[in-house]
């Protein structure tokens, strides 16, 4: 596998021109520029010498601390429910099924603010479900910390189911059922040969969901609320501080697109060597 | 020094966007609305364009309406939004005929450039309140009530104007608040009182008047010691100087200050 890997590498040099049709190229340069250029931007602009204040700033750190672990536990949590409901619609026969799928994908479509209405609607304290919970149970989930993460979840988790239902609409079934004619439960299948299986999709998935968690502000704003160490993570942090100091925002804006370039870079070598 | 100035540079970029935008959006360039020669005694036409606090929108919309109905030929061009961006909106050259801020602090933005004509004149005030859901069921009478345990309170963030004003209400009251969240701005800090996720908010009196019977709104002493001066001026280099007066006498005439009352604001 890894050898049959490098030697067709060898055999495709990456070298533009050679193996890069020129109507590729350009249109790839063209989006990579798209996507580039702003954040050049505001590496040029940035107010350098106020960085180092900003970062010994404990409210900064206090900020990202937060941002990252809300991050990875909306990214957690995602996979655990995610994945099977991935499964679900990939692999399951129901009615409706279509509609289920866009039904998933709705948040997507969702502008993220409308998306924390919703969530009050239905868990804040006087909510659908809310108001059950907080009867029952005494929880609360807006101005909380797992309101953060809720709200995170909401809208990351959707990246991920479909990642990984594409993945497994890709792999070949015919593993799945032999492991089942072999004798092994479809659970026992699902875990033994199916994920495996689509270990690489589900990675990209689960970067794609703890990205769009990290930088989550409108769901988390309007459902948790802002105040600092409990529900203020870093785009919250950033977005009050550009109204009364772009500079500050800027520099908040370059931590964060640091510690989360960081950590893809660092995972994707990790783990992601097979995509 | 340097970090200041840089700022500004950046608020002034960031601003000048804002005043493409407004040029854009006002449609026809308020230039060639054809204002004769000075100001004094000319007739109203063409097009003012008003430059006014998001808060004003409301009464300053109905007030529009009057004077197009005074003036016909005149025609009334508003850019809404926060006072810090429309004053540097102004400072970059916007070519606005009016300006009507919610502070006085943003109107000194544009007094401190020398842009505008004659000094500002003070036409409203604003003053907070405490919000709570209709028929007040936690009986909240005064500011320290807020403090009582278990209540939850939301605040505008300091950043923020309703929050800068909230912050020096609970200091003059000396009431030691600690809210669940710090909002980004008065109209979520209110919207969390109307959906009943928090109890009370420290909003401003128009807000409270424009949620209708969402929201009960209750007076407290110590919001005099952070009311918000609504000033208006005219501007030094304003396309239409003859419309802007009248735009500016119309909102500091007694019918101007009768229809900002229905909406909430206080007389100066």
């Amino acid at each position: 596998m890894t050898t049959g890997r490098q030697a067709s590498r060898k055999a495709h040099p990456r070298t533009p021109g050679r193996g890069v049709p020129l109507a590729l190229l350009v249109p790839a340069l063209l989006g990579l520029a798209f996507l580039l250029v702003p954040l050049l931007a505001l590496l040029l602009r940035a107010p350098w010498r106020s960085l180092p204040e900003q970062l010994t700033s404990p409210a900064v750190w206090e900020a990202l601390r937060l941002s990252l672990v809300c991050a990875t536990t909306a990214t957690a949590l995602s996979l655990v429910v995610g994945v099977p409901l991935a499964w679900l619609l990939a692999r399951a026969d129901f009615p409706g099924r279509g509609l289920v799928r866009a039904l998933v994908t709705l948040p997507l479509v969702l502008p993220p603010v409308v998306g924390g209405v919703a969530l009050l609607l239905a868990l804040g304290r006087n909510g659908v479900v809310g108001q059950w919970l907080d009867a029952w149970f005494g929880i609360t989930l807006p101005f909380t910390t797992t309101g953060v993460v809720l709200a995170e979840t909401f809208v990351a988790m959707p990246f991920l189911v479909i990642s990984v239902e594409g993945t497994l609409r890709a792999a070949d079934p015919r593993y799945e059922e032999a492991a089942t004619t072999l004798g092994a439960s479809r659970f026992t299948a699902f875990r033994r040969v199916t994920l495996p299986l689509i270990a690489p999709g589900v990675a990209a998935g689960a970067v794609l969901a703890w990205a769009r968690a990290l930088g989550e502000f409108g769901a988390t704003i309007t459902f948790a609320g802002n105040f600092p160490g409990r529900t203020q993570t870093m785009p919250l942090a950033v977005y009050l501080a550009l109204q009364s100091d772009p500079a500050a925002a800027i520099a908040l804006s370059l931590v964060l697109l640091a510690v989360s370039v960081a950590v893809l870079a660092g995972l994707r070598d990790r783990w992601m060597r097979a995509v | 020094m340097t970090r200041r100035a840089r700022r500004t540079r950046v608020s002034r970029r960031i601003a000048g966007f804002g005043a493409v935008a407004a040029l854009a959006l006002s449609g026809c360039s308020p230039s060639d609305s054809g204002s004769p020669g000075g100001a004094g005694g000319d007739a109203v036409t063409g097009t003012v364009t008003v430059f006014a606090a998001s808060s004003l929108k409301e009464s300053f919309t109905e007030l529009a309406g009057r004077f197009e109905k005074e003036h016909p030929g005149a025609e009334v061009a508003f850019n809404f939004s926060g006072s810090d961006s429309l004053a540097a909106g102004i400072n970059n050259g916007a070519p606005a005929d009016v300006f009507a801020a919610a502070s006085a602090k943003t109107m000194k933005l544009v007094t401190d450039e020398g842009r505008t004509a004659g000094g500002p004149r003070t036409f409203v005030r604003n003053r907070l309140q405490i919000a709570t859901a209709p028929g007040n069921p936690h009986g909240i009478r005064t500011l320290k009530d807020l403090t009582a345990p278990g209540l939850k309170v939301v605040l505008c963030d300091r950043t923020v104007p309703c929050g800068a004003a909230a912050q020096t209400a609970l200091a003059a009251g000396g009431a030691g608040l600690t809210p669940v969240s710090y909002e980004q701005d008065v109209k979520s800090a209110l919207t969390k009182v109307q959906l009943k996720e928090a109890d009370a908010a420290l909003v401003y009196g128009t807000d409270v008047h424009a949620a209708g019977d969402k929201v009960e709104g209750v007076h407290f002493p110590e919001s005099a010691e952070a009311v918000n001066d609504y000033p208006i001026a005219r501007l030094e280099d304003a396309p239409n100087p003859s419309a802007a007066k009248a735009f500016v006498e119309l909102v500091t005439s007694a019918e101007g200050r009768k229809v900002l009352v229905r909406a909430g604001f206080l007389e100066p």
